[in-house]
């Protein structure tokens, strides 16, 4: 069974957002309008994180693309109170949108603050409505999403590979963001299979992880930048 | 002849239920005209969504869960403490324990629907039947609230009867209701001894399940490994919280209740000096959790810890957090340690600075540590909308609602119980002091012994 996992190298990243773009259209995610963005209620699944370092006028600009990080050992699923969102056996951290109470405990319990709410119903402009992905549907008001890892290209990917009788081949699943980037900064793959480009860019001396010290095991993890 | 004369001398109890007055009316419709906006307010928030209020990432949590959590905290007024007052044989609890009773019923029913109120989809709740995993926090509330509410309610109903059978033999409409609700019951000792049992039964093990209830709403935090949450101590803080929250109200609604229906014959001021030094105990119970708490998080120094710590401290909610410690200490405590001060007047205003300061700090609570997420966010600051305040002042109006209504039907003081406070008691009392002395032959003994 795959353990799939995401390496995200620094070095590469330009920080020019569109893994944020890709992974919007992708998966239907609600644009809010300026009003209610400047509230804090921007939804997006994939977010790029501005870490500034040093004083003025020494400043570094850094970018961390952040996704939901799939924790092996994950602080959301443990609270919801009805299943609403669990860990599968590939390791992916899905959600079921049509369990979700609305609770928002996930969102209050996640230590990477990934999750959205849908704090209104999303109102598409005329020529987006109809040009949803088929493959997500659309959520209402009043529930907590995130990341899948495009869980629905998996199932496509698996379909496909089930029609030729054959396995999934390496590179046949990619989530929005890893396709979409143009500098390859986000490679993903299978972290169980040693042979893999994820489990190779893994053992690099650049390698960490968000808040490796909170035990949470994320299977997202990041090169960091050389000096 | 005598029981005749004592019905005589609590009469004034039964005349607000008997006697309607035009003011009864007014605040009725008040009270509707409040709860009316909310519930449009509400009904709003299920149309729109929760977009209605002021939460936003990272602040998702927000008066909602600040007021379930306060109202919870009130809840413990009652049931908790007539049933410690019963079980250590307070005498001086008999005026008080209704009312005491009354609040937890109703608090409990308030609180307990702030959390749905705050759903995204109310409409799913029955997945927490269908589909609810005990593993989660939220359900071992759903069920501990849900045990409180039915044990609480038993509680306030068991010790009602005798009363409602008085109000259906005085020809009391309606009396399909009293005689419905009275259960057949006429004083014989049979039924005084069963009556008796089922109090002593349900006051037991109603203490085991307040104190759960508030330790499993700490547990909606502590079991989250957020900063500030994530703490050992949350279950008896909260505890102590609840229980000093709880009697604040009680002495509140007690100096309200005794002014307008002119109960100062039954609430004395020794009742409210009583009361209102085991506030005062709690006062400082509650500063010592604090401390505790808080000094724990300084010295350790942890910096995601002491970001939430100093956003109390020095940063945004600087104001609330001062305005809590004083609220919850330096008043409560200056005014009840003197015993100038400790009068009603003074009970008061250190009451309602009690709950003005333990509602601050469930907001104090809830807020700041998802204000301080560990990631570099950009942070908005919350901000209650229009919904969230008018949700707020409904669920105080039906409080009062609840209040009013029942005052209507029943009497709020147990009639019986102060009967029995009269007729029996002075004597029993007499007798168990009697028991605590050493006796007189022991004494004869110890005479010879030392001769």
């Amino acid at each position: 069974m795959a353990k799939w996992g995401m390496v995200i190298d620094l070095n590469k990243c330009t920080g020019c957002a569109e893994c944020v773009a890709a992974c919007k259209t992708e998966n239907n995610i609600a644009i809010v309008g300026k009003e209610q963005s400047e509230m804090g209620r921007t939804m997006l699944w994939m977010d790029i994180l501005t870490l500034y370092e040093g004083k003025y006028p020494d400043v570094k600009v850094r970018y961390l693309p952040r996704p939901c990080l799939h924790c092996d050992n994950p602080p959301c699923i443990k609270v919801c109170p009805v299943r609403a969102t669990y860990k599968n056996e590939e390791g992916i951290i899905a959600q079921v949108f049509p369990q979700c109470i609305g609770c928002r405990y996930c969102m209050a319990a996640c230590p990477y603050t990934v999750k959205c709410f849908n704090w209104t119903a999303p109102d598409w402009p005329d020529e987006m409505a109809a040009a949803l992905n088929p493959d997500v549907s659309a959520r209402p008001a009043g529930i907590v999403e995130k990341c899948t890892f495009c869980i629905h290209r998996l199932q496509k990917a698996k379909e496909q590979a089930a029609v030729e009788k054959r396995d999934i081949r390496p590179g046949e699943y990619l989530p929005a963001c890893a396709e979409s980037c143009p500098t390859r900064a986000i490679s993903f793959g299978d972290l169980d299979d040693p042979k893999s480009e994820v489990s190779g860019l893994i053992r690099s001396p650049r390698m960490f992880r968000l808040l490796e010290e909170i035990g949470t095991e994320p299977k997202v993890y990041y090169l960091s930048e050389s000096e | 002849m005598l029981a005749k004369q004592n019905n005589d001398l609590d009469d004034g109890l039964f005349y607000s239920i008997e006697y309607t007055s035009p003011k009864f009316y007014w605040v009725m419709f008040a009270l509707f005209v409040v709860i009316g906006f909310a519930a449009y307010s509400y009904l709003m928030q299920i149309i729109i969504g929760l977009g209605v209020t002021g939460l936003a990432q990272p602040v998702s949590w927000g008066f909602y869960i600040i007021n379930f959590v306060f109202f919870i905290g009130i809840s413990h007024a009652g049931t908790l403490i007539s049933a410690i007052l019963r079980l250590s044989k307070a005498e001086w609890r008999r005026p008080i324990t209704r009312m005491a009773e009354v609040i937890t019923a109703i608090v409990l029913a308030i609180g307990g629907l702030h959390p749905i109120i705050d759903l995204g989809q109310p409409g799913r709740m029955w997945n927490l039947v269908t589909s609810g995993r005990l593993q989660s926090p939220l359900l071992w509330d759903v069920t501990s609230i849900s045990a409180y509410f039915a044990a609480s309610t038993v509680y306030l109903y068991l010790p009602l009867i005798p009363d409602i059978a008085i109000l259906r033999d005085r020809g009391t409409k309606p009396q399909w209701l009293y005689e419905f609700l009275s259960w057949g019951w006429h004083g014989t000792p049979k039924q005084h001894h069963i009556l008796e049992r089922a109090i002593n039964i349900l006051m037991v093990m109603v203490i085991p399940i307040a104190v759960s209830v508030h330790t499993v709403i700490s547990y909606i935090f502590a079991m989250t490994i957020q900063p500030g949450w994530h703490s050992t101590i949350f279950g008896p803080y909260f505890v102590v919280g609840a229980i000093f929250s709880g009697i604040a109200a009680l002495l509140i609604m007690m100096i309200v209740l005794r002014k307008v229906y002119h109960l100062e014959n039954y609430l004395k001021e020794i009742h409210f000096n009583y009361l209102s030094i085991l506030l005062l105990i709690m006062s400082l119970l509650w500063f010592y959790f604090t401390f505790s708490e808080y000094l724990t998080t300084y010295y350790g120094n942890e910096p995601d810890e002491m970001r939430v710590f100093l956003y109390k401290f020095t940063g945004g909610f600087a104001p609330y957090f001062w305005a809590m410690f004083a609220c919850n200490f330096l008043v409560p405590v200056t005014i009840l340690a003197n015993k100038k001060t400790r009068r009603i007047k003074g009970i008061l205003i250190a009451s309602i600075s009690v709950v003005i300061g333990m509602w601050l700090e469930r907001l104090i609570i809830v807020v700041p540590s998802l204000a301080n997420p560990r990631l570099e966010y950009p942070t908005g600051i919350y901000i209650p909308s229009l919904t969230e305040w008018s949700v707020f002042i409904g669920a105080i109006a039906v409080f009062i609602l609840g209040f009013v209504l029942f005052a209507k039907f029943f009497p709020l003081i147990s009639v019986w119980e102060i009967k029995e406070g009269r007729e029996k008691s002075i004597s029993e009392v007499a007798h168990r002091l009697q028991s605590y002395l050493p006796d007189n032959h022991d004494e004869l003994e110890i005479e010879q012994a030392l001769k």
